[in-house]
C-alpha cells in the first residue's frame, strides 16, 4: 500500500444561517491515498465526536458522483478541481503528505448556509418548478416511437441533461451566477420536439425565476465549465440566450 | 394477521383490466378533497405524486435529501426493460412476465409480475413524452440492448445514467405540480413514524432535518416509497442516506414484512480498498458482455500477486481459471447476478483472490481491446473505465479490472396486496420498499420498470378503491390522542440516541452490524452462522443504547442524531433478515442456503414447502415476531430448475 499521509484542514463552521462563521483547523492523520475525500473527512469526524466535539456537517449521498449532493470548495475550488469530478469522486491519491487543505461551502446569497458545509439549494428546485418540465399527464401519450428524434440532437439535449445540479457552477462563478444550470435544462428541453409547445414560455418563467432568485449575470469568464463535474459546456448559455431572446421576440415583448 | 392478497379472477392476461373496471373510482369533484402523503421522491416516489396531483388529489411528499431530484434511483445505470417489441425479435408482454417469474426463482405473485410487464411499455411512452433522452437510432426511433443475460433486447437506455434521466423526467413532473400548488414538497425532512387511528394510516409524524422540528401531518391515506434496506450492511451500493426507519417503523405499527432475507448481490463492484471504505461503487453489469472473469488456478500464484511480486499479465493464459466460463459453457460471463456472486466468493474462498484483502477476481478486456479495437472498448465502455481509474487510479485499458460483488439491491419489504396496500388500510407501499414482484431475485433493468410502473400505472388507480370508502371529512385532527401519542414516541426516541453520552459512534455500531450481516447472512447462509447472528445483534443492540455517543442536540442540523435513529433500526431489523433466512430451509435466487444446494452447488429449491411469501408481525420489543405465509401458487408458469450450464 502508498505510503498514508498527515494532512492540516481548515475547515469553514458556522452553526447555523445565523452565525458569522469561522476556520478551524483540524490534523487528519493516517490518510490512505486510497480513500476519497469525502471517506478522509468522516475520518476526521469519527475523531472530533471521540473527543467530544461535534462532526463536520457537509452533504453527500450517492458518493458516485451523480446525485448532486456533495458540494464543497477545495483550496478554493469547486469540488477540488480534478476535472469531470465531484468531490465525493475525488480521491486522496492527488494531495501529498504534509499539505494543508481548506474547505469552505458553497459561497452564493441565493445558497444560504444550513451549517458548516451544509447549503441550502431550493433555489435550483425553484426554477425548475416554473418550467424545466414538459407538461404532459400520465397516461395522455403517444407511443414513444410515433415522434422520431434526430440522433444528433438526443445526443446533445443528453449532453445537457447530465447536470447533477450540485451548484458547483454558481460557487465557481464570481457572480454566483446560474446560468450553466438554467441553460442546461432550457437546451435539453428545446432540443427534443416533444419540449417546443412550451418552449418560449419555458424559457421566459426560468429565466425570471433565476433572477429573482438572487443569482448574477453572466460574464463569461467560464468556470462554471472548467469545474463542471458533468462538463456541461459553456454553449449551452449561448443556446439559452438565444432561446430567451426567440421567446422575446416571439412574444412580442421587444 | 389477514395476508389476502386481493389478486383478481380470470385469466392470467385479462386480470388487470378487469380489475381497473372494477376497482372503484373517486369522483373529480371530490378528489381535491382528498390528501394523500407520499414518502420518498424517488422513482416511484415522484412518480405516485405527480400523478395523484394530476389526478386532483392534495399531495404531501417528503424526501430526506435536499432536493427530490437528489433520491438514489439516480445512480441507476444500465437501463429499462419494456415488452415493446420495438427490436421484432420475439418479445412480449408475456415474455417479459415468464422471465421475470423465472429470474425471481419463482417466488413473486404471479398477478402482480404479469401487471408489471403489461404496462411496462406505457413507460417508455410516458418517460419519452417528458423529453427523457433515450438512446437513439440514426432514424431516430429508439435504441434497445439486450441486458443482463436476456434473449431479447428489451432495455431502453439513456446512456450509462438511466436512473438519472428517468428520475428526472419523474422530478419534472413533480416540479410542474408543485408549481400548481397540487404537490406541498418537504425536503430535508425524515418521517420517523406512521400514525394509525382505529387501524388506519391517517398520517406520519417528521422531522425537520434543519431546525430539528417534530411535526404531525394528516392524511387520508399514507404512500411509502422509501427504497430498500440494503444498507443493514453497512457497506453496499446504496447512497449514504438509505434506510429502513420509514417501513421498518410502519412494521413496528403492525404492517408486516415480507421476505427480508431476500437481498441482492451484485457481482462487479469495485472491492473494498480500506477500513475507511464508507460505501461501494458498481460497475454497470453491461462490462461482463466483454470482460472476462478469472482468478489463478493456483492458490500460490494467487499469493503472490496480492503481495504483489506478480501482476495479471506475469500469469500465463493455461494458469488462469476463467471459472464461469468453465462451469457455465453456454452463459459464461453472462450468469444471472446470483450465480456470478456466488462463484466468485467461492474462488475467493478457495485463497484464489488478487488483490491485498483477498476479496477480488479479475475482470478482464484484454481478448475484448484485441478483438474490437481499444477505441471500440472505449466507445462502449469508456465512462465506466474514466471512473475506475478515478476510484481505484488504475488503467483498466492496460490491467485488468478488479471486482467483488457487493449488495446492490433488496426483493424484500413491506408485505403488499394487488393493490400495492399493505395490510395495514391506508398505507400503501412502492418500488422497492414492497416485495411483491421481483421474488428472490430481481433480473437486471427491472428495478427502473417497477418503482415506475407503480408509481405512474398501479397506485393512482387503487388508491382509489380505498378512498372512495373513506369520506373526505373523515380526516384525523392531527392534535388527536393518536398523533400526539406518536410524536411522544419519536421525541421520547431522540431524547434516549442523545442521553445514553457513551464512548462510540453510531457509524462504528453500523460497520460492526454490517458485518456481521455480511458473514452469516451474506452470499451464502447456513444454520449456525444465522443462530449466531442472531444471539450476537441483541448484544451488540444492548451495547448500542448504553455505549453510544450522539454529539450535539435536537434543535440543530445533527448528522449524527440522523445516523444514529436510523443505525438503531437497522439494529433491530437484520436480527429480523437472519430470522427470515433461517426459518427459509431452501436456496432460492439471492437467498443461498449452504445446506440447500444441487451436487453441482447450484441454488437448491424445496417448492413443496417453501412456495410461500414469509411475512412477519412484530409482536414487542425484544419478542420474537411471528411468521405468517402467503402460498403462492402458479397458474401460468411452470417451475423449473433455473440452469444456466
Amino acid at each position: 500500500m502508498d505510503k498514508l499521509m498527515n494532512l492540516k484542514l481548515k475547515v469553514w463552521r458556522q452553526d447555523d444561517a445565523d452565525d458569522v462563521g469561522r476556520f478551524e483547523e483540524y490534523q487528519a492523520d493516517d490518510i490512505s491515498p486510497d480513500m476519497s475525500f469525502l471517506e478522509m473527512l468522516d475520518v476526521v469526524n469519527e475523531g472530533l465526536i471521540g473527543s467530544g466535539k461535534e462532526p463536520i456537517a457537509f452533504d453527500s449521498d450517492c458518493r458516485e458522483g451523480i446525485c448532486g449532493s456533495c458540494s464543497m470548495v477545495i483550496n478554493g475550488t469547486a469540488h477540488g478541481g480534478q476535472k469531470g469530478t465531484t468531490a465525493c469522486q475525488l480521491h486522496m491519491r492527488h494531495f501529498s503528505d504534509g499539505m494543508t487543505i481548506t474547505i469552505e461551502p458553497w459561497r452564493a446569497t441565493a445558497f444560504p448556509v444550513h451549517r458548516d458545509l451544509v447549503v441550502d439549494r431550493t433555489a435550483f428546485d425553484r426554477i425548475q418548478q416554473k418550467g424545466g418540465f414538459i407538461s404532459v399527464r400520465t397516461g395522455s401519450v403517444p407511443d414513444a416511437n410515433a415522434i422520431p428524434v434526430s440522433k444528433d440532437e438526443s445526443d446533445l439535449a443528453m449532453d445537457a441533461a447530465q447536470c447533477i445540479g450540485c451548484g458547483a457552477c454558481v460557487a465557481a462563478c464570481k457572480n454566483a451566477s446560474a446560468m450553466l444550470f438554467v441553460a442546461a435544462k432550457i437546451s435539453h428541453l428545446s432540443l427534443v420536439p416533444q419540449g417546443q409547445p412550451e418552449r418560449e414560455r419555458r424559457a421566459l418563467a426560468m429565466v425570471k425565476q433565476m433572477d429573482d432568485e438572487g443569482f448574477g449575470n453572466c460574464t463569461v469568464t467560464g468556470s462554471c465549465e472548467a469545474v463542471c463535474p458533468k462538463e456541461i459546456s459553456l454553449d449551452f448559455i449561448a443556446r439559452m440566450n438565444r432561446e430567451y431572446g426567440r421567446a422575446l421576440i416571439k412574444k412580442g415583448t421587444i | 394477521m389477514n395476508l389476502d392478497a386481493k389478486i383478481p379472477s380470470g385469466p392470467m392476461a385479462q386480470k388487470w383490466d378487469k380489475h381497473r373496471f372494477d376497482l372503484k373510482l373517486v369522483n373529480p369533484a371530490n378528489k381535491r378533497k382528498y390528501e394523500v402523503i407520499v414518502v420518498g421522491s424517488g422513482l416511484a416516489g415522484a412518480s405516485a405524486a405527480a400523478t395523484l396531483a394530476e389526478l386532483g388529489y392534495n399531495v404531501k411528499c417528503f424526501c430526506f435529501q435536499d432536493s427530490p431530484r437528489r433520491a438514489h434511483s439516480i445512480a441507476a445505470q444500465g437501463g429499462i426493460n419494456a415488452a415493446k417489441n420495438y427490436q421484432n425479435d420475439g418479445d412480449s408482454v408475456h415474455r417479459l412476465f415468464y422471465d421475470t417469474v423465472k429470474g425471481g426463482d419463482y417466488r413473486s405473485r404471479e398477478a402482480n409480475v404479469h401487471r408489471l410487464a403489461q404496462v411496462s411499455v406505457n413507460i417508455i411512452d410516458q418517460c419519452a413524452a417528458q423529453g427523457v433522452p433515450f438512446a437513439r437510432e440514426y432514424g431516430g426511433l429508439l435504441a434497445n440492448r439486450s441486458f443482463g443475460g436476456a434473449q431479447v433486447s428489451r432495455t431502453f437506455y439513456a446512456r450509462g445514467q438511466t436512473g438519472q434521466q428517468l428520475l428526472l423526467g419523474a422530478y419534472s413532473s413533480l416540479s410542474r405540480q408543485i408549481g400548481l400548488g397540487k404537490v406541498q414538497m418537504f425536503p430535508r425532512t425524515e418521517m420517523l413514524d406512521v400514525v394509525l387511528v382505529d387501524g388506519h394510516a391517517k398520517g406520519i409524524v417528521v422531522r425537520d432535518m434543519v431546525s430539528g422540528e417534530i411535526s404531525r401531518h394528516s392524511a387520508h391515506a399514507v404512500v411509502l416509497a422509501t427504497g430498500g434496506y440494503g444498507n443493514a450492511f453497512f457497506l453496499s451500493t446504496n447512497a449514504m442516506g438509505c434506510n429502513v426507519t420509514a417501513t421498518f417503523r410502519a412494521y413496528k405499527r403492525g404492517a408486516a414484512f415480507a421476505n427480508p432475507c431476500y437481498t441482492q448481490i451484485h457481482p462487479t463492484c469495485i472491492p473494498v480498498s480500506g477500513d475507511h471504505q464508507s460505501k461501494l461503487t458498481l460497475m454497470s453489469e453491461s462490462l461482463r458482455n466483454d470482460g472476462r472473469v478469472w482468478v489463478p488456478k493456483s492458490q500460490s500464484v494467487a499469493e503472490k500477486i496480492r503481495k504483489g511480486e506478480l501482476k495479471a499479465s506475469d500469469v500465463a493464459e493455461g494458469d488462469r481459471d476463467y471459472y464461469l466460463e468453465r462451469k457455465y459453457p453456454s452463459f459464461g460471463n453472462l450468469v444471472p447476478r446470483d450465480v456470478a456472486s456466488r462463484n466468485t466468493k467461492e474462488a475467493c474462498d478457495d485463497g484464489r483472490g488478487v488483490v491485498g484483502s483477498g476479496l477480488g477476481v479479475y475482470l478482464d478486456f484484454e481478448d475484448a481491446i484485441k478483438r474490437l479495437g481499444e477505441s471500440a472498448v472505449r466507445e462502449r465502455y469508456g465512462n465506466l473505465f474514466d471512473m475506475y481509474e478515478k476510484i481505484t487510479g488504475s488503467n483498466a485499458y492496460q490491467n485488468p479490472m478488479t471486482i467483488f460483488p457487493a449488495v446492490h439491491y433488496t426483493m424484500g419489504g413491506l408485505w403488499v396486496d394487488y393493490n400495492l396496500m399493505s395490510n395495514v388500510p391506508g398505507l400503501y407501499v412502492v418500488g422497492e420498499a414492497n416485495f411483491s414482484d421481483h421474488g428472490a431475485n430481481r433480473l437486471g433493468a427491472s428495478a427502473l420498470m417497477q418503482g415506475l410502473a407503480d408509481g405512474y400505472f398501479v397506485l393512482p388507480y387503487t388508491i382509489g378503491q380505498y378512498l372512495a370508502g373513506v369520506a373526505p371529512d373523515d380526516r384525523t385532527d392531527t392534535n388527536s390522542a393518536e398523533f400526539v401519542g406518536t410524536e411522544e414516541t419519536v421525541r421520547a426516541q431522540i431524547d434516549k440516541l442523545l442521553s445514553v453520552k457513551g464512548k462510540r459512534t453510531p457509524t462504528s455500531f453500523h460497520r460492526e452490524l454490517g458485518q456481521i450481516i455480511w458473514d452469516e447472512c451474506g452470499m451464502a447462509r447456513n444454520k449456525t452462522g444465522l443462530e449466531a447472528a442472531i444471539k450476537k445483534i441483541p448484544e451488540l443492540r444492548a451495547e448500542f443504547w448504553e455505549n453510544l455517543n450522539v454529539p450535539g442536540e435536537n434543535g440543530s442540523l445533527n448528522q449524527s442524531l440522523e445516523q444514529a435513529g436510523r443505525v438503531a433500526d437497522f439494529l433491530e431489523f437484520g436480527e429480523l433478515m437472519c430470522r427470515d433466512a433461517l426459518q427459509r430451509e431452501e436456496s432460492c435466487g439471492g437467498h443461498f442456503r449452504e445446506e440447500h444446494q444441487t451436487p453441482e452447488g447450484e441454488a437448491k429449491r424445496d417448492d413443496k414447502n417453501f412456495s410461500f411469501v414469509g411475512a412477519w408481525e412484530y409482536k414487542g420489543e425484544n419478542q420474537t415476531p411471528e411468521l405468517h405465509k402467503e402460498n403462492l401458487v402458479y397458474e401460468e408458469v411452470k417451475m423449473t430448475q433455473r440452469s444456466y450450464k
